[in-house]
């Protein structure tokens, strides 16, 4: 009972966040330029915000997480960090030779109004970055929005460094997923390989967080976008962004940058969303859906037919990233269930909670939206008005814990179950794998409060 | 000791006013230690007679944390000791902190410690207290006694009324409290009156009338303070009579800002339209 002292009374909060449901912008920011082959993110700070921020990703994920820092001492926060940055991009292509360093910053560098194009214009005019070799840097304040905000701005230093346009259009179709998974962000290239549209995925982070062990280190790993195809994202036929939060920014940019047009969705979390993930891929492309997805689609719509009645009225209480919280919900309304709390630790905007209310406006509950909200709050609802089912990342097993509710781990992050890396839950494949997650939790439950005589084998 | 803060807008003439005060003291046998809190670090340049010196912060970017107070502070006019916080190059870095760091270090070297048996240490802030760096001299343990130079133009009083709103703040929550104002005359009309009615709106005085005279320039530009370059002169008095009167004030009190109309009128009733 770690969360005993919860209070079941609520009272408004204005000025406190107890446990909240997202962390600092540079998180997102290292994510994202881990998604680039080649590359070396950069943190322009102190050693302990790339310190926390490196190992919240190797904690999530289970991988080594290279990064570098300026290191900055009470002088680089008086002084500015340009000497630092400077001292640093040296040392990285002289001992870690990558092919892109790409810079975020943090709440120090920011508030001292470091000017990182300066800092690197100068590192160029003295030498200390060799040819052929790229700094990009997105700024990345932490007392500015989340960990989607960082990726968002380092996904769009993506395009503002990178894209261009020859005047040539090709055939491919850019994919910019959101803060996800690498399996997902697999699972969404193999939608578009077997639709047989070519496509440039970025970021991509398959391969690099969730590559194989062979017994040899590698300090780049083999995934990541390529430089060249992030240069030709700008002579892309469209792009199509999944997850409005973490990649409209870049969309945009990409096209009034070089004219690319762009489709937003959200993320291709259950069957209507995956549905639309494809629909708008086929249009774009100008390809027909092959039978293997239609076949995979056929599936989850026989799950959803054949174990409907377990999920049917099941009230959940959901929390994680915004993209991620919307798709959600809208699957699980779908499933007829009821989410009844809601929660994003960020904050995403009016028109995003709009939306989400739009999502649960049939479900015949009041619905509790949060955004931004955290979890103490989430945790008051839930001893309110209990729920059947809580969705969300690792730290909402002390809730479940005390309440005793079936919990299903979604989102970032996950630090104490193995899969996520490597099993999707987006397309069609990735729906069926959420049922069955959530599904396992419902029926170990009902077993485990079965009597004797209610025990059922078939259920 | 008396930590003494000096505030007031910007070229308003507190550094001057500090260092010929600061002289003043010293004739009277005491012994003073002036912080200048300014990235410009001209806050000591009359009692050194130039710019002689390297600041807290380059001494620590040039030699790292290992810096000796023998390093960063010298011997100016009548013994005075006298350091420059420094600061960053206009445009990088942060300058507030850099404030933060300097007065830090120098307590942890012990310039302020009982052994140097100081009288006084006055910190000469620049202009305008945009961020909390700034405000470092009159938090909690630092300096208790604030004094704000100001003139009869509108917007130095505007400047020492905000400066007000500073106090109460952090006089709220510590020990600081307003000494009083220092009128470092413009020659503007009825100045006298005006800055004695303001000081009595905000709870406090006006310690003393400093006059305008071309006798401070001609000093500045010698680098030395009025009572160094010309010991006979009136004006070296006028900074005699200030130091006096600081070394008796025992009035110290939390200041009651004054809301800008109440200000702007104080200006029409006694200003230039009066």
């Amino acid at each position: 009972m770690l969360l005993r002292h919860t209070p079941t009374e609520i009272k408004e909060r204005k000025a406190l966040t107890v446990n909240p449901a997202k962390t600092c912008q540079p998180i997102g920011a290292m994510y994202a330029s881990l998604g680039i082959h080649g590359c070396l993110p950069h943190s322009h700070g102190s050693q302990g915000c790339y310190a926390y921020h490196r190992s919240a990703l190797t904690r999530h994920f289970k991988e080594p997480v290279a990064a570098a820092t300026s290191a900055f001492t009470e002088g680089a926060s008086v002084f500015g960090g340009q000497a630092n940055l400077l001292q640093s991009i040296d040392n990285i292509f002289t001992v870690y030779n990558p092919d892109v360093i790409a810079v975020h910053t943090t709440c120090l560098s920011e508030t001292i109004g470091d000017d990182i194009p300066q800092i690197v214009a100068k590192a160029r005019a003295d030498g200390k970055a060799p040819a052929g070799k790229y700094i990009i840097h997105a700024n990345t304040p932490s007392y500015v929005g989340s960990h989607v905000t960082g990726y968002s701005n380092m996904v769009k230093a993506m395009v503002d460094y990178f894209s261009t346009s020859t005047g040539a259009k090709t055939k491919a179709v850019n994919l910019i997923p959101g803060f996800v998974e690498p399996s997902d962000m697999a699972e969404i290239q193999r939608i578009a390989e077997v639709m047989g549209v070519p496509y440039i995925m970025f970021p991509d982070t398959s391969k690099v967080l969730n590559g194989p062990l062979t017994g040899k280190y590698k300090m780049f790993p083999d995934g990541g976008t390529t430089i060249e195809d992030l240069h030709m994202t700008g002579d892309s036929k469209g792009t199509i962004a999944l997850g409005r939060t973490c990649t409209m920014a870049a969309a945009r940019a990409l096209d009034s940058k070089c004219k690319v047009p762009c489709e937003i969705l959200d993320l291709p979390i259950g069957l209507q969303g995956t549905d639309e993930f494809v629909d708008k891929l086929r249009l774009m492309a100008g390809v027909n859906v092959p039978d293997v997805l239609n076949l995979e689609r056929g599936q989850l719509v026989d799950c959803i037919s054949d174990w409907h009645q377990y999920l049917y009225g099941k009230r959940v209480g959901v929390v994680g990233d915004p993209d991620q919280v919307l798709a959600l919900t809208r699957f699980l309304v779908s499933l007829d269930m009821k989410p009844v709390h809601i929660v994003s630790g960020s904050p995403a905007g009016k028109k995003y909670v709009k939306a989400l209310e739009e999502v649960v406006a049939d479900i015949g509950e009041e619905v509790n939206i949060k955004v931004p909200g955290d979890m103490l709050l989430f945790h008051q609802w839930i001893k309110n008005d209990p729920v059947d089912l809580i969705i969300g990342n690792t730290y909402c097993k002390y809730i479940a814990k005390d309440e005793d509710i079936p919990f299903v781990r979604h989102g970032f992050p996950i630090y104490d179950r193995m899969g996520h890396s490597y099993f999707s839950t987006m397309g069609y494949r990735g729906a069926m794998r959420l049922m069955e997650q959530i599904l396992g939790v419902l029926m170990d439950r009902q077993d485990r409060d079965a009597t004797d005589i209610t025990m059922e084998l078939v259920m | 000791m008396r930590k003494i803060a000096i505030y007031g807008k910007g070229g308003i003439g507190k550094s001057t006013t500090t260092q010929n005060t600061v002289a003043g003291l010293s004739e009277m046998g005491k012994k003073i230690m002036v912080v200048g809190c300014d990235p410009k670090a001209d806050s000591t340049r009359l009692l050194l007679g130039g710019l002689a010196q390297r600041t807290v912060l380059d001494t620590l970017r040039e030699e790292g944390e290992d810096v000796e107070l023998e390093d960063v502070r010298k011997v100016g006019y009548a013994g005075t000791l006298c350091t420059e916080s420094g600061g960053p190059e206009p445009g990088v870095g942060c300058a507030g902190r850099g404030i933060i760091t300097s007065i830090n270090l120098l307590e942890q070297l012990g310039a302020y410690a009982d052994s140097e048996e100081l009288d006084y240490a006055f910190y000469d802030v620049l202009g305008d207290v945009v961020c909390g760096g700034f405000a470092m001299p009159i938090r909690e343990g630092k300096a208790q006694e604030i004094y704000i130079v100001v003139s009869g133009e509108m917007m130095a009083m505007y400047a020492a009324n905000n400066i007000s709103k500073g106090i109460v703040k952090f006089a709220e929550a510590g020990g600081v409290r307003l000494g009083g104002l220092i009128c470092n005359s413009r020659n503007v009309d009825n100045e006298r009156e005006m800055i004695e009615a303001f000081a009595a709106k905000l709870g406090t005085q006006m310690i003393h009338f400093v006059p305008r005279d071309n006798m401070v320039q001609r000093a500045e530009i010698n680098r030395k303070t009025v009572i160094e370059f010309d010991p006979g002169h009136s004006q070296a008095d006028e900074y005699r009579t200030l130091a006096r009167k600081i070394d008796a004030n025992e009035m110290r009190v939390i200041p009651s800002p004054l809301e800008i109309e109440e200000l702007e009128k104080l200006l029409i009733d006694y200003g230039i339209a009066a």
